[in-house]
């Protein structure tokens, strides 16, 4: 079987609303839907068979088995479209992409949808454990009397949901209580990470204002511009912020240098060469390679965040390139300390050597060329849906500049990280 | 929109009777175009002054169309209701020969049943050096328009001017005769179109004159333009919409509805014909349609508007279409304009007779006919026709925001007695578009109902 050149097409996206807001009444489905529907009739697709459709929420109802395909139903795209769900927390939308662009290479299909959509505001509640035992009991009972008697054991303390949450199951820790550890690990100053945030902010607004989103998202609900981006944001006013995350002194990360909880969808479309001429569409970038890493988290080794630099690492190798022969690094901004975290890591000689067993550090990289059109702190994090809404921002910005290579990086709960190169089209 | 007057005086039978009882207006609800409809509503009575040249080419077209013919005269009886009259006064060279007309199409039009047909085909008086020869062409005119003030059941009377040379061929009258004879000129009426010679090309199915061409529309999330796109999908185009990105959310679902392409454009972005270009480069290789519908109000008396809200309508009601055209005219880019393509604007009536609060609007719409009746010439070697249509009073989201008595006025004030849909709009650009109008070029067609504004 021979491997053939995968390309990003293009890509769509619903703005990302801070959770309880604007979406309180969307579903994951209906925004993954709407961010497909976008792709589709910017491409002029409706009707169309794609290879497949991947995608993924990380908060999910029991419903939403089948979330993908049903959003493929529920849309223009061919009803003969297969589709699956993918669910690697963060990684998800990144993951999809990977996966499509493989078969994509293999031959297996000729046109992919990678995406995801998340949403904390039509989160799953669940019902706490005590209950959900006392309903079953109630469920199996024989006989009227039977569930009377069990229902009648049902108490106030019960009927609180157990809320969702972020925390790692392994460690009962919060994602931002895990980072806080890292990041004084790490050194890592509450300046650089307002620096960064501000940065964040303002290369978004920036990016907004040239239009650059007109092609990459679609309004939703009334809504254009991601709510959570604060154009006039500054390290100034971030400095203000009381830390939210970590305990005493030491404590640096605030609400404005984490991400917040976020509603959202992205969708990429991906192709073969082929495909894409029959389509007439210029690609917009190719699809290079990506790895994905894990560690070990669980027994303090290692920061729950801290996966991606051992993909990178990995990545790299394989591709026989160094840290330095990129023009654009898209960092996810779980935090501003995680990117900060991670950057450091590349540039130390002690992890390099220790860790990724690398007789040289991978280096520093040139900032200017990191998060040029901003990233999660500014626009939100509906987890599954960063991946899409990187890789075709990051697609786009390689089609624009005409040459040179992308970093995409982006962490993920469960200690993992996932990363991907994409290449301007010759 | 829904225009609950008309609903009372013709579907409650209380208000139908109040309403004939006072004589008030009953506004008939106009036959309207759908897919598979036949050409007439009944047999058209077709007859000609002297030896009427034109008359059988029209016969011929209305056949092939599947309609009936019938022959007129001051003398014959017609059993059963007409569908249309069309008469042939493009032989009329002195005053004396109208009377033939006014003794053969006033008796039938006693017998046009409702949404019925007059179409009166002439020569373009301009081409004429007598001056009673022109004068008589000129009364046409005024006849329609009278007519058409007369006419009952949502009938329409309409006129064409065929140059002399463009009288031998039918080819070039086929698509102007069939579209004022059809159910797709509702709300068209008291209008004169001139055909010109011109190399049409074979009509294959003139139920989809479209099919195979590719067709930008602006201004297609909502309104007229959506509808100009359901038009152009029924006859059908491949279609790229063009909508301001604030408004991708409805122009995604009209464009995945139509199957086509959505591109969230402002069009007064200096880039605007390029990426609008770069776009129909998906879909083909030359662009053969550009409507130009995207439009703003900024109402104001004259003497309060600022230097934003005039300079906002103009920009974005014309100027926009002057840089998006040169652009596409560019014979070396992919996925400009091809010879023998179509350039269609949409004016107003206000641009014809001003209006109250809209000076700058106005100033827009003016100048959308007078940039048609320019560009029409400069373009003509190159076979793209350049026309506009200017809608009079159109049921949209628009107008629902006029006040209601206004509102009503404006309503009424036409020969139809209603306002018109966007549909009819749509239908009349669709017709502009049709590679068989190509005897069409730097016309404004009103689509008002034969509105007394600006007329
Ligand atoms: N409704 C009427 O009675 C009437 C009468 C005469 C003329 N018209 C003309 O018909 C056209 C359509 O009017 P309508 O009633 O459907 O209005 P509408 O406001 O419902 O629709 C106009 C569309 O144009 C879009 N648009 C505005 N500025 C744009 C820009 N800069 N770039 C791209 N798109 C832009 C809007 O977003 C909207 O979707 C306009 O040119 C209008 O002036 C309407």
């Amino acid at each position: 079987m021979s491997v053939r050149d995968v390309y990003v097409l293009g890509g769509n996206r619903i703005p990302f609303v801070r959770s309880g807001g604007k979406y309180l009444k969307a579903s994951n489905q209906d925004m993954l839907t709407a961010a497909i529907d976008g792709l589709v009739s910017r491409y002029g697709l409706a009707g169309e068979r794609l290879g497949e459709v991947a995608a993924g929420a990380v908060l999910k109802h029991s419903r939403d088995f089948n979330l993908t395909r049903e959003s493929v139903l529920g849309s223009h795209l061919s009803p003969t479209t297969p589709a699956y769900d993918v669910q690697q927390a963060c990684g998800t939308g990144l993951e999809a992409t990977i996966l499509t662009a493989n078969k994509i290479a293999l031959g297996q299909i000729d046109s992919a949808i990678a995406g995801g959509s998340d949403t904390t505001s039509d989160a799953p509640l669940a019902v706490n454990d005590s209950l959900r035992r006392t309903l079953m009991k109630v469920n199996y009972a024989k006989t009227p009397q039977q569930r009377i008697s069990a229902l009648a054991k049902i108490r106030p303390g019960q009927l609180a949901p157990d809320q969702p949450s972020n925390g790692e199951p392994r460690t009962g820790l919060s994602m931002g209580e895990h980072q806080a550890i890292t990041t004084k690990e790490w050194g890592i100053t509450r300046e650089a990470q307002d620096e960064l945030t501000a940065r964040s902010h303002q290369n978004l607004a920036a990016a907004y204002d040239r239009g650059f989103f007109d092609d990459l998202l679609t309004p939703y609900l009334g809504v254009s511009r991601d709510n959570n981006l604060r154009p006039d944001s500054t390290p100034e006013k971030l400095a203000k912020l009381k830390p939210v995350f970590g305990k005493g002194e030491g404590a640096t990360m605030t609400a404005g240098n984490s991400t917040p909880l976020t509603d959202g969808a992205s969708a990429v479309l991906l192709g073969s060469r082929d495909w894409a001429d029959e389509h007439r569409i210029t690609p917009l970038a190719r699809f290079v390679d990506g790895e994905t890493a894990g560690v070990d988290y669980v027994t303090g080794n290692e920061g729950l965040l801290m996966a991606p630099p051992y993909a990178i690492a990995r990545l790299l190798q394989r591709n026989n390139l160094s840290l330095q022969d990129f023009d654009f690094y898209e960092i996810h901004e779980a935090f501003a300390s995680t990117v900060l975290c991670h950057l450091a890591a590349l540039e130390s000689p002690e992890f390099c050597k220790e860790k990724l067993g690398l007789d040289a550090p991978l280096g520093s990289i040139d900032r200017d060329k990191l998060n040029v059109n901003g990233s999660s702190l500014a626009a939100g994090h509906p987890f599954a849906a960063t991946g899409g809404r990187i890789v075709a921002s990051t697609a786009k910005m390689l089609h624009e500049k005409g040459s040179g290579r992308a970093l995409i990086s982006i962490c993920a709960a469960g200690g993992l990280g996932v990363v991907a190169i994409l290449e301007a089209c010759e | 929109m829904t225009d609950t007057y008309s609903n009372l005086v013709n579907t409650n039978p209380v208000g139908k009777k109040i309403a004939t009882q006072l004589g008030l207006p009953r506004p008939t609800r106009l036959r309207r175009y759908e897919e598979g409809q036949d050409l007439l509503s009944g047999p058209a009575a077709v007859a000609g002054i002297g030896d009427a040249p034109v008359a059988g080419w029209a016969t011929g077209i209305i056949k092939a169309s599947g309609g009936d013919v019938v022959p007129a005269s001051p003398e014959a009886s017609y059993d059963k209701k007409l569908g249309a009259i069309v008469f042939d006064a493009t032989a009329a060279r002195t005053l004396d020969q109208l009377d033939e007309l006014r003794a053969t199409v006033g008796p039938a039009i006693k017998k046009l049943g409702s949404s019925a047909r007059l179409v009166v085909i002439g020569t373009t008086p301009a081409e004429l050096q007598d001056a009673e020869a022109a004068a008589t062409q000129q009364a046409l005119e005024g006849i329609t328009r009278s007519i058409g003030k007369e006419m009952l059941r949502g009938s329409t009377a309409n006129l064409l001017w065929v140059d002399q040379d463009a009288q031998g061929d039918s080819s070039v009258l086929a698509a102007p005769l069939r579209f004022l004879l059809s159910a797709r000129s509702a709300y068209v009426s008291g209008q004169p179109v001139r055909v010109r010679a011109a190399d049409v090309p074979d009509a294959t199915d003139w139920r989809h004159p479209l099919a195979g061409r590719v067709a930008v529309i602006t201004g297609a999330a909502r309104g007229i333009g959506a509808e100009i796109a359901k038009v152009f999908a029924r006859a059908g185009a491949t279609l790229v919409l063009v909508d301001i990105p604030a408004a991708g959310d409805s122009l995604s679902k009209v464009a995945n509805d139509l199957g086509a392409t959505a591109l969230q454009l402002d069009v007064t972005a200096e880039d605007a014909g390029a990426r609008i270009a770069e776009a129909v480069a998906r879909k083909g290789d030359k662009l053969h349609v550009m409507v130009h519908n995207a439009g703003i109000t900024r109402d104001k008396l004259f003497v309060n508007t600022d230097e934003n809200r005039w300079g906002s309508v103009l920009d974005v009601n014309l100027r926009s279409q002057f840089r998006i055209n040169k652009t596409l005219l560019d014979p070396s880019v992919k996925g400009g304009l091809a010879d023998g393509g179509r350039i269609i604007g949409v004016a107003s009536i206000s641009g014809i007779g001003g209006n109250r609060g809209q000076s700058n609007y106005a100033a827009s719409k003016a100048g959308v006919i007078g940039m048609v009746r320019q560009l029409s010439q400069n373009l003509a070697d190159r076979e793209i026709t350049v026309n506009a249509v200017a809608p009079g009073f159109i049921e949209t989201e628009m107008t629902a925001k006029i006040p209601f008595a206004t509102r009503e006025v404006g309503r009424r004030l036409n020969s139809l007695l209603q306002g018109g849909s966007p549909v009819d709009v749509g239908e009349a650009i669709a017709f502009f578009a049709e590679p068989g109008s190509a005897g069409v070029t730097g016309q404004v067609l009103r689509v008002c109902g034969q509105s007394q504004l600006g007329a």
